[in-house]
């Protein structure tokens, strides 16, 4: 099986990505896990969402939506029981299932591998995550809450960053080409 | 089945992943006051059809009601027409069988308080021919122990008497035909004086001195003279009083009303009556007390 393969669109070639086998897997566990750890060791750790990190990037990498919004799908349902009683399930589901969705198609459309491009993504669909979660809490579950603020900025900021360091470190997951 | 195209098949699958997770909000969130969120979204999402349907039901329902079913008013109201006049004439029979209710009741009330005088109640199933004479027939006859020259009364007063008797029926002389009459007096005065019909409604007192003092109102009651009828049955008041040669001209207004003649009592007898109470003032009339008469003969 290749590693790799041209996705052509127009004029354009956009490579698609083969990942190890489990490294899925794996790595939405552990991404998984640091969250719902990380923040116990340190407290400013509540910033980084590292399932939607993990979401954004596979999304970007495999640029197929249906797998996208699938794997999105499944991280917040995983974050969501992850999240205690509080949380009903969906809640992140909701939100991830479209961030992957829309991770997949904008990968399939532009290239993504730049880190500053990275970068903005993961911004954006940072704070296009928060808005979901806002609109399902508000719409769906009745229970209204600030959305945009400072904090979303620097939160979507943050994330960013910290975002291309982790995909340079998933991009080790990938086949070898 | 619909084939999906391919670039669509991910939005399809995206929107039915994202409805799957609604619904899956919507099983777990309980809210305090509505119950589980699911049930709160299905009545949300049911009740403005359900209100729309009533809505709508409501106005088709007015529109049939107000519109439509007046087509058939026409016929309801003809049926309830006919309806009103059936019933109209229900009402109009029961209150005439009320009518005869209370007077057969009379006339039971009158024989029961007259148990010396055999009668039979019988009805007036017809009336005179003819203008020269003035007669009624009852449904009663020979069979029923009816015979020519019996009394006939009612519980008001004296009718007139049998003039001829047949199986089943019986003619009847009213005491206003010019042919008949009564052994009567004055109720007051005790004058005694036979009464007949003039063939007028008002009867005649005949045989009344002018030297005899008489009253306007004086009622006039049988003296049993004639041996027909009971003494103290009411036979009338005095309506007309005239001086006369050698008697006065008294006119007497029936105590029956002869004109409307329904039921009647037919004395069954043809020896002199007398009341059992004939020492005492009869119920009906306890202003006529008198002692027994012997009747010296029977008014034709």
């Amino acid at each position: 099986m290749n590693d790799a393969f041209d996705l052509r669109i127009g004029e354009s070639h956009i490579e698609v990505h083969k990942f190890r086998t489990g490294a899925i897997l794996f790595a939405t566990l552990f991404a998984l896990v640091i969250q719902a750890w990380f923040p116990l060791r340190f407290a400013r750790a509540t910033l980084l969402d590292f399932p939607l990190l993990v979401t954004i990037y596979f999304g970007l990498s495999r640029r197929n939506p249906s797998t996208g919004l699938l794997l999105g799908m499944a991280i917040g349902l995983f974050q969501d029981s992850l999240s205690g009683p509080t949380v009903p399930l969906g809640l992140y589901g909701i939100a991830k299932t479209i961030i992957g969705y829309l991770a997949s198609s904008i990968g399939a459309r532009l290239d993504t591998e730049h880190p500053a491009a990275r970068f903005a993504l993961t911004a954006v669909f940072f704070i296009a995550h928060q808005g979901l979660v806002f609109l399902t809490r508000r719409i769906l579950l009745g229970q209204p809450e600030p959305w945009f603020n400072l904090h979303l900025l620097v939160a979507a900021l943050v994330n960013a960053l910290v975002a291309v360091f982790v995909f340079i470190l998933l991009d080790r997951l990938r086949r070898p080409s | 089945m619909v084939a999906i195209p391919s670039r669509h098949r991910s939005l399809v699958l995206l929107a039915g992943v994202i409805l799957l997770q609604v619904l899956l909000l919507a099983v777990q969130i309980k809210r305090d006051s509505q119950g589980r969120l699911i049930r709160s979204w299905t009545v949300g999402a049911v009740s403005p059809f359900e209100r729309a349907g009533s809505y709508g039901f409501g106005w088709f329902r007015d529109i049939w009601r107000h519109y439509f079913a007046l087509r058939n008013t026409t016929k309801d109201n003809e049926e309830l027409r006919r309806e009103n006049d059936a019933l109209k004439l229900q009402v109009a029979q029961l209150q005439g069988k009320a009518a005869e209710a209370d007077r057969l009741a009379l006339l039971l009330n009158f024989r029961q308080s007259h148990t010396d005088v055999p009668m039979v109640a019988a009805r007036v199933i017809g009336g005179s021919a003819g203008t020269a004479s003035q007669t009624i027939e009852l449904d009663r006859g020979e069979r029923d122990g009816i015979r020519r020259n019996m009394g006939v009364i009612t519980p008001d007063g004296v009718v007139g008497k049998v003039v001829e008797a047949y199986p089943n029926t019986a003619q009847v002389l009213l005491l206003t035909d010019k042919d008949s009459g009564v052994g009567a007096m004055l109720a007051d005065s005790r004058i005694q004086s036979p009464v007949g019909g003039t063939g007028e409604p008002l009867l005649a007192m005949k045989y009344v001195p002018n030297d005899d003092t008489v009253r306007m109102g004086e009622r006039v009651i049988t003296s049993g003279m004639d041996r027909i009828f009971p003494r103290d049955l009411p036979v009338g008041t005095i309506a007309e009083i005239k001086s006369g040669n050698p008697f006065k001209q008294i006119r007497i207004k029936p105590a029956a009303n002869l004109q409307r003649l329904e039921e009647v009592l037919v004395l069954l007898t043809l020896h002199p009556l007398q009341m059992k109470n004939e020492s005492a003032p009869a119920e009906a009339q306890p202003s006529a007390a008198v002692p027994a008469t012997p009747a010296p003969g029977a008014i034709r």
